[in-house]
């Protein structure tokens, strides 16, 4: 181990050991710190922008480390809840059902929208039925993999994200309500999308990044306290027993349909609302932004900073999406098609990209920030079966 | 990970252990005929024979024995070190590029015939195969070796980094668009007909490839020392080490042989579909590990039966319902498998499926 990465291991250590007072004063320092941020920079510079996708990648991986991290369910179709999330706000939130009520559109507490036609919900509402949707597909997606373990799960929630996309694609020739409505628009995209509409405040502007910053950074927040009060709760505890060893906890009593069903339910839903958010943003929902490369971004993310780890978590996907968003501009529009395009400088970054990874992964493999259970069973060989196998080179 | 079985399944009843034990039994197969079947009735009635659904599983076939090659990389790898090995599927494009510059500096074209045409492409394949061996050995080394003793998900994620590195070296190599490459054996003309069903140049190639390939494969893992030392160790490392076999040594000759398949079946791609790209390779992956898991990992004539399976599949769907919903179809059968048996077709019980 370098004598870098043994700082970072002491500082963490450090950090644990201070008195809690003093945490919570740096805590709050360091939040004060993120509000006060976008103030540093122009309403609409290309940074806060960068940290908006940031903070909203934080959510996703913060979902899915509940299911891979906690539960140890490695799950390769987390682009599926995106989807479902993009998709939710682009019924409820757009012009896309034009011909609903009769061309004068629905509307439930969405005055900006006026008198446009289609369905305009609230945005809150949006993220309501996107967490729901996400929720319901997530243990749709995770009752065939019930009986399966380990890599057998990643297969199964493989194939759900690429049929998910398939759908996603081809949805323009769907019709389940009538020929009116389509399910998705497939590569052409639905757009526009509504911008953030909360009570009280005014319209979210696409110009002025500000509030959408302060948005993601209360979402992070919020899914921040749910993963750290769900990590000490009782479920979160039959997650971790369930990933250390299935036989021993269901001997134990704990029920594995119905923990592993939630695991996957809960991380669904923090996709589909990251991914609801992340469509009002783009203002788009195109069926290219669901690629499989998507999935294996987020969890490259959590393995990054240490599967299991919330704060290791958040650190990976922070800095992750910033490599993306300086190094590769335009993995979110579909990375074969974008950087097919055309020979640039950027064509190389998809390569430094993946070269990042690798280095990063051999030189410390157990993340960035790893959870203090798993350093543990590594530097100290307590329960060794995350490993590959046994035998030493 | 040793006990495998599932607790739930003590408080099962005996009746529906036999329904189950039916289900994984014959339902598979019957999932699998479904499509076939259903298209034969349909062609029975409306043309009166069935030389149109003849002709899908004859390009099945041809196009299954590609991803049969390949499959047989990922199967190799993972039946010994459990690893979704994602750079497999850019190792098989590169073999497409391999090849195609490779014959391109031999000097061969469309005018190109008989002896000189099938010795440069002999030539060619010897190439592909050796190169993208070696691609595949020094993947491990540098990539996976590292990690045996890191967290089982480490590997999966330098698999995805290495898998796009490549990628760029693809679009490096020949530009990010569709390159068309010389159709040198006349992929599509017709060598003969049987029952009304044409077969191909392609086809011919692609049987005539895959199938020694395959034979010598078998014999070189059932008869050899090595073969042995590779059952071996993908059964049980450490007591293969403590019996002298030498566990490195054996992994590294499994990436070499899954790498050199997949040259092979670089090299048929190119000459089959006559067009090559720097993304081939990542939908061929994901096919070709469908094809292995389907067939049941770590079984290598599980590989080849998975991906001709898995190649009919994909033509009937891509001819009868269209291309763009062939990989939902061949995702959904791949949870049906899952679901109803997950060890695969010709798999045993692992310690992950059970």
């Amino acid at each position: 181990m370098s004598s870098a990465a043994a700082t970072w291991r002491g500082l963490g250590d450090r950090i644990r050991e201070l008195p809690r007072p003093v945490v919570w004063a740096i805590g709050a320092a360091v939040l004060v710190l993120l509000i006060l941020l976008p103030f540093a920079y122009q309403p609409a510079s290309g940074f806060i922008d960068d940290c908006v996708t940031a903070l909203a990648y934080v959510v996703m991986a913060l979902g899915l480390n509940i299911v891979v991290g906690f539960a140890g369910l490695l799950d390769l179709g987390y682009v599926a809840f995106y989807a479902i999330g993009a998709y939710v706000i682009g019924w409820y939130g757009s012009g896309f059902f034009a011909a609903i009520a009769g061309g004068k559109g629905l509307h439930v507490w969405a005055e900006s929208a006026g008198a446009l036609p289609g369905i305009h919900f609230n945005f809150l509402i949006v993220l309501v039925v996107a967490a729901v949707y996400a929720a319901l597909a997530g243990m749709i997606i995770g009752l065939p993999t019930l009986r399966l373990r380990g890599d057998y799960i990643a297969i199964v929630t493989l194939a759900f994200g690429e049929i998910t996309r398939v759908f996603a694609i081809n949805g323009a020739d769907i019709h389940p309500f009538g020929k009116d409505y389509p399910l998705t628009l497939g590569r052409q995209g639905i757009t526009p999308i509504d911008p953030i509409d909360l009570p009280f405040v005014k319209q979210f502007d696409p110009l002025n990044l500000r509030p959408w910053y302060w948005f993601a950074l209360a979402m992070v927040l919020v899914v921040l306290f749910v993963n750290f009060r769900l990590r000490d709760s009782r479920l979160g505890r039959a997650w971790i027993a369930l990933r250390e060893d299935e036989v021993a906890a269901a001997s134990m009593g704990v029920p594995l349909v119905k923990t592993k069903l939630k695991a996957y339910a809960t991380g669904a839903a923090f996709g589909g609302m990251s991914g609801a958010f992340l469509a009002s943003y783009l203002n788009t929902v195109n069926a290219d932004q669901f690629e499989f490369s998507f999935s294996i971004f987020v969890l490259a993310m959590i393995i990054l900073g240490g599967l299991g780890s919330i704060w290791g978590v958040v650190l990976g996907a922070v800095a992750l999406s910033f490599i993306n968003s300086r190094l590769i501009p335009d993995v979110l529009n579909g990375v074969p098609h974008k950087v097919g395009l055309n020979f640039d400088l950027t064509e190389l970054s998809f390569g430094i990209f993946g070269f990042l990874l690798v280095i990063m992964m051999v030189l410390r493999p157990e993340g960035l920030l790893p959870e203090r259970r798993r350093q543990i069973e590594l530097t100290e060989g307590v329960g060794g079966d995350e490993t590959l196998y046994e035998a030493r080179a | 990970m040793e006990a495998a079985s599932v607790p739930a399944r003590t408080t099962r009843t005996a009746s529906l252990d036999a329904a189950r034990r039916l289900v994984s039994h014959y339902g598979l197969i019957a999932v699998l005929m479904i499509l076939p079947v259903a298209y034969g009735i349909h062609d029975l009635r409306v043309d009166g024979d069935l030389s149109r659904l003849g002709e899908n599983l004859k390009d099945g076939v041809s196009n299954g024995a590609i991803w049969a090659l390949v499959a047989i990389g990922y199967t190799l790898v993972y039946g010994i070190i459990e690893l979704i090995n994602f750079a497999h599927g850019e190792v098989f494009m590169l073999g497409s590029f391999v090849s195609f510059s490779f014959w391109s500096a031999l000097g061969l074209t469309l005018a190109s015939k008989g002896a000189g045409l099938l010795f440069g492409l002999l030539l060619t394949l010897i190439v592909a195969m050796v190169a993208c061996g070696g691609l595949n050995v020094m993947i491990e080394r540098v990539a996976y070796r590292p990690l045996r003793n890191a967290p089982k998900l480490a590997p999966l994620i330098t698999a995805v980094g290495f898998s796009f590195i490549l990628q760029n070296v693809g679009l490096e190599w020949l530009g990010g668009s569709q390159r068309g490459v010389d159709d040198l054996i006349k992929a599509q003309n017709d060598l003969f007909t049987i029952g009304g069903v044409h077969i191909t140049h392609a086809d011919v190639l692609a049987v005539a490839v895959t199938v020694p390939l395959v034979a010598l494969l078998a014999w070189f893992v059932t008869r050899t020392r090595l073969g042995k030392a590779m059952r071996a160790t993908a059964q049980d490392p450490e007591a293969a080490r403590l019996m002298g076999v030498n566990v490195d040594t054996t992994i590294s000759l499994t990436f070499l042989i899954g790498g050199m398949m997949a040259g092979a079946a670089g090299l048929i791609y190119a000459l089959y579909q006559t067009t090559i790209w720097f993304f081939q390779g990542f939908q061929a992956g994901l096919i070709a590990f469908t094809a292995a898991v389907m067939g049941g990992i770590g079984n290598i004539q599980g590989a080849v039966l998975g991906g001709l399976i898995i190649g009919c599949i994909q033509q009937i769907s891509d001819n009868r319902i269209g291309g763009e919903w062939t990989p939902a179809i061949v995702f959904a059968y791949l949870v049906l498998i899952m679901v109803f048996k997950p060890q695969g077709l010709l798999g045993e019980e692992t310690r992950e499926a059970g």
